[in-house]
């Protein structure tokens, strides 16, 4: 392959602590180093005064509905989403249909990612047989399949005897467990937020304090067994202060943060509008200001969309019977920005950081940096450009956004996966 | 001021004048009523589907007989008979009745915001008759119309509302005619049925019938779900009767003309004493009978008629 020069870019690499205006040299689907002025100009050269060259972007959590709910969505399609959103790194969540609970069905991800993706796809697996929390899937199998991590995502994991053999045992492998937390007996038929709008709005309370309980949960069995346990997710501000706690005594507990949960409120329900149905649920303004906070202080270690795709006819029905979950790929970036930069006045840098070099890290990722010899995975972006976002002309298979039909600030132009590009800024190019 | 709202969905979105408005066509129709022949040509050619998805006596009654009363043509059903059984969704249920060339829904659905989400999707005008724990307007305009009938004005007026309120939209809408109506409203009953978000609303939240009652001019009690025990928000029916069902001692701390209100369906011996129930306080069977005048109104109304043209409707 011949030498890429990506020209005049302010390059983001945060593992580097480099944002300087500069260029990047690929070769081979590798970042090299600069070449000499006689290679220089054999470079086929992309210009990129104004744009930010930054790692590609990693998602820690997605669900690409493949196998089993292609309807919503299939690794073709979610990679695509992904790709037009800036990522060159996701990572699957095991319910899918049959649930990733087996090396078979990594398998089937595995091959399917090979074939159809345009990006890089890891899978998770189950913690337990079917999601159902009651059995151990076969947990050093996933290992070997090449499972990243394991979580029962939606299904947490409820018994606390169970959760802490899981984690004893992944332990073992050096496996990441992920837990979504959230404690089942107090969120029966719960569809939104406890609290004075549920109250007002009479739909069933989600109270912020079977996240809580969880997470405590978490952390106690983290400290007895040493394991790295990663929470999913985090939507209360009680939880973030657990969790600055938990790390201050030096416990191996990680957490990411949604774009959703820092952007928007329970308030945005008071329509009954499902596409802010999602689990957990949106909460307070207090809540949404502390996980932001949570983010500034490395409390919350990373950005992660919980892309959760379902089509316009499931989506468009009575609020208590819509499912949870919406699309968050191709908006996360645009989201973050106007969140993070834009109101929080965070660095440009330390968002970048939160959705590459971190979430990479966290996970063992190969990804999330620009460093002499790394796959050349990059996203590059205008952080000024407007732009409208209409689910119809996304990349998604489903549409179930809260910003469909905005404007949102802060554009993807380009999307680079191993050296090549697979996103010119308007179209997917493989 | 003319009647300008095409839906009735929530008293939450009403202005205390249409609160008004909607009292004082139901007292016109009221009139009407009384006479010997109770009919009136306001909605003739109309038709008015009610589609009702879970149980209902009164209010079902209450609007059929209203929409007959008014001279539509009304077609009833319910979950048992509709396609909802076979997997259709509300949104192509509500097409097809639309497509039907019916002029109103009345919707009564479990959901919460259901009748909202018709609204939004619908050409006609949809009146909801209940949706979930969220609101039941013409309820809680019977329920005001009552007190004002009995009261006159309800400003500062003490009303208690004492039951199960986390998963009522009687309550609900009371508490919103209520508020803007001026009243002093109190929530009382359990503190796992009566959650301190209320006082968001603007009312008290106690759990202590003895000051709830003490000189209230109105009581209003709601049914305790059975069904709720099993989640655990009180131990037994028994406890419950025992620590705030209505019975004679507690009804001697009301005002001495106070009245004793209940949506229905009663729960003899559970919240309220049978003899309470039958009582000469008790005007249970006059909010049942002020439910046609006021689902009259709501019908009328929100088909476009004025308040002032309900004479002139004959």
């Amino acid at each position: 392959m011949p030498l890429l020069w990506i020209a005049n870019a302010r390059v983001i690499d945060p593992a580097a602590k480099r944002d300087e205006v500069g260029d990047l040299f690929i070769r081979d689907g590798l970042i090299v180093p600069a070449p000499t002025a006689v290679d220089r100009k054999l470079a086929r050269k992309i210009e990129a005064a104004g744009l930010v060259a930054c790692p590609g972007l990693v998602d820690i959590h997605v669900h690409f509905r493949e196998p089993g709910q292609t309807h919503k969505e299939t690794i073709a399609t979610g990679s695509r989403a992904a790709a037009a959103g800036g990522f060159t790194t996701v990572v699957c969540m095991p319910n899918t249909i049959p649930p990733a609970d087996n090396a078979g069905t990594i398998q089937f991800i595995n091959d399917a990612a090979r074939r159809d993706a345009v990006i890089k796809v890891y899978p998770t697996g189950a913690i337990t047989v079917g999601l159902a929390g009651e059995v151990l899937a076969p947990i050093g199998s996933l290992k070997r399949a090449g499972v990243v991590a394991i979580t029962d995502d939606g299904d947490c994991v409820q018994s606390n005897e169970l959760m802490r053999r899981a984690l004893e045992y992944a332990k073992m492998f050096d496996l990441p467990v992920m837990d979504h937390c959230q404690d089942r007996s107090m969120t029966r038929q719960a569809v939104m937020n406890e609290g004075v709008m549920s109250t007002r709005l009479g739909l069933r309370g989600w109270p912020h304090a079977a996240e809580d309980l969880i997470v405590s949960r978490n952390v106690v069995l983290s400290s007895c067994t040493g394991a790295h346990i990663h929470l999913q997710h985090i939507s209360s501000r009680h939880s973030v202060e657990i969790i600055r706690q938990a790390k201050a005594r030096g416990h191996r507990i990680t957490a990411e943060a949604t774009p959703h949960h820092i952007a928007l409120t329970e308030a945005a329900l008071s329509g009954y509008d499902t596409n802010f149905k999602m689990n957990p649920p949106l909460r307070t303004e207090a809540d949404r200001k502390e996980i932001i906070a949570g983010l500034r202080d490395g409390t919350l270690d990373c950005i992660a969309t919980d892309h959760a795709p379902h089509t316009d006819y499931e989506k468009d029905r009575e609020f208590d019977y819509a499912p949870n979950g919406i699309v968050g790929l191709e908006t996360a970036l645009a989201v973050s920005l106007e969140i993070l930069v834009r109101q929080s006045r965070f660095k440009l840098a330390q968002v970048v950081d939160l959705m590459t070099r971190r979430p990479a890290a966290l996970l063992g990722l190969p990804a999330g940096t620009l460093a002499d010899g790394a796959p050349a995975d990059l996203c590059i972006f205008d952080p000024e450009e407007s732009w409208h976002y209409d689910t119809k002309a996304g990349f998604s298979k489903s549409g179930n956004s809260p910003w469909h039909g905005q404007d949102l600030k802060g554009r993807v132009k380009m999307t680079l996966v191993d050296g090549r590009m697979v996103f010119d800024g308007t179209r997917i190019v493989v | 001021m003319p009647w300008t709202r095409k839906h009735l969905l929530t008293i939450e979105e009403l202005s205390l004048a249409e609160i008004d408005q909607i009292h004082a066509t139901a007292g016109a129709f009221r009139k009407i009523l009384r006479r010997s022949v109770k009919k009136v040509p306001a909605l003739r050619g109309k038709t008015i589907v009610n589609l009702f998805l879970e149980p209902s006596t009164r209010t079902r009654l209450a609007f059929e007989m209203a929409a007959k009363r008014l001279s539509a043509d009304v077609i009833s059903f319910d979950a048992a008979s509709s396609s909802t059984q076979k997997g259709e969704t509300l949104r192509d249920t509500a097409e097809n009745i639309q497509a039907l060339n019916a002029d109103m829904l009345v919707i009564r659905h479990g959901a919460s915001g259901s009748p909202q989400y018709l609204a939004r999707i619908l050409d006609l005008p949809v009146i909801n008759a209940g949706d979930g724990a969220h609101e039941h307007p013409t309820q809680g305009l019977l329920d005001t119309f009552t007190m004002k009938e009995h009261f006159g004005s309800m400003q500062g007026r003490k009303v208690a509302i004492l039951g199960d309120i986390l998963f009522s939209r009687v309550a609900r809408s009371n508490i919103h005619a209520l508020t803007k109506m001026g009243a002093a409203v109190t929530l009382v009953g359990p503190s796992t049925l009566v959650p301190e978000w209320f006082t968001d609303y603007g009312v008290t939240v106690s759990h202590d019938l003895k000051t709830a009652l003490a000189d209230a001019e109105v009581v209003m009690l709601l049914r305790i779900q059975h069904e709720r025990q099993s989640a655990g928000h009180f131990p037994s029916l028994g406890e419950y009767t025992s620590m705030f069902g209505l019975n004679k001692t507690r009804a001697s701390w009301l005002n001495p003309r106070a009245i004793i209100m209940h949506p229905g369906p009663i729960n003899r011996g559970v919240e309220i004493d049978s003899e309470l129930a039958d009582g000469e306080r008790s005007v249970i069977l006059e909010q049942v009978s002020n439910g046609i005048a006021i689902r009259m109104a709501a019908l009328y109304l929100c088909a476009g008629g004025q308040p002032e043209t309900v004479t002139s409707a004959e």
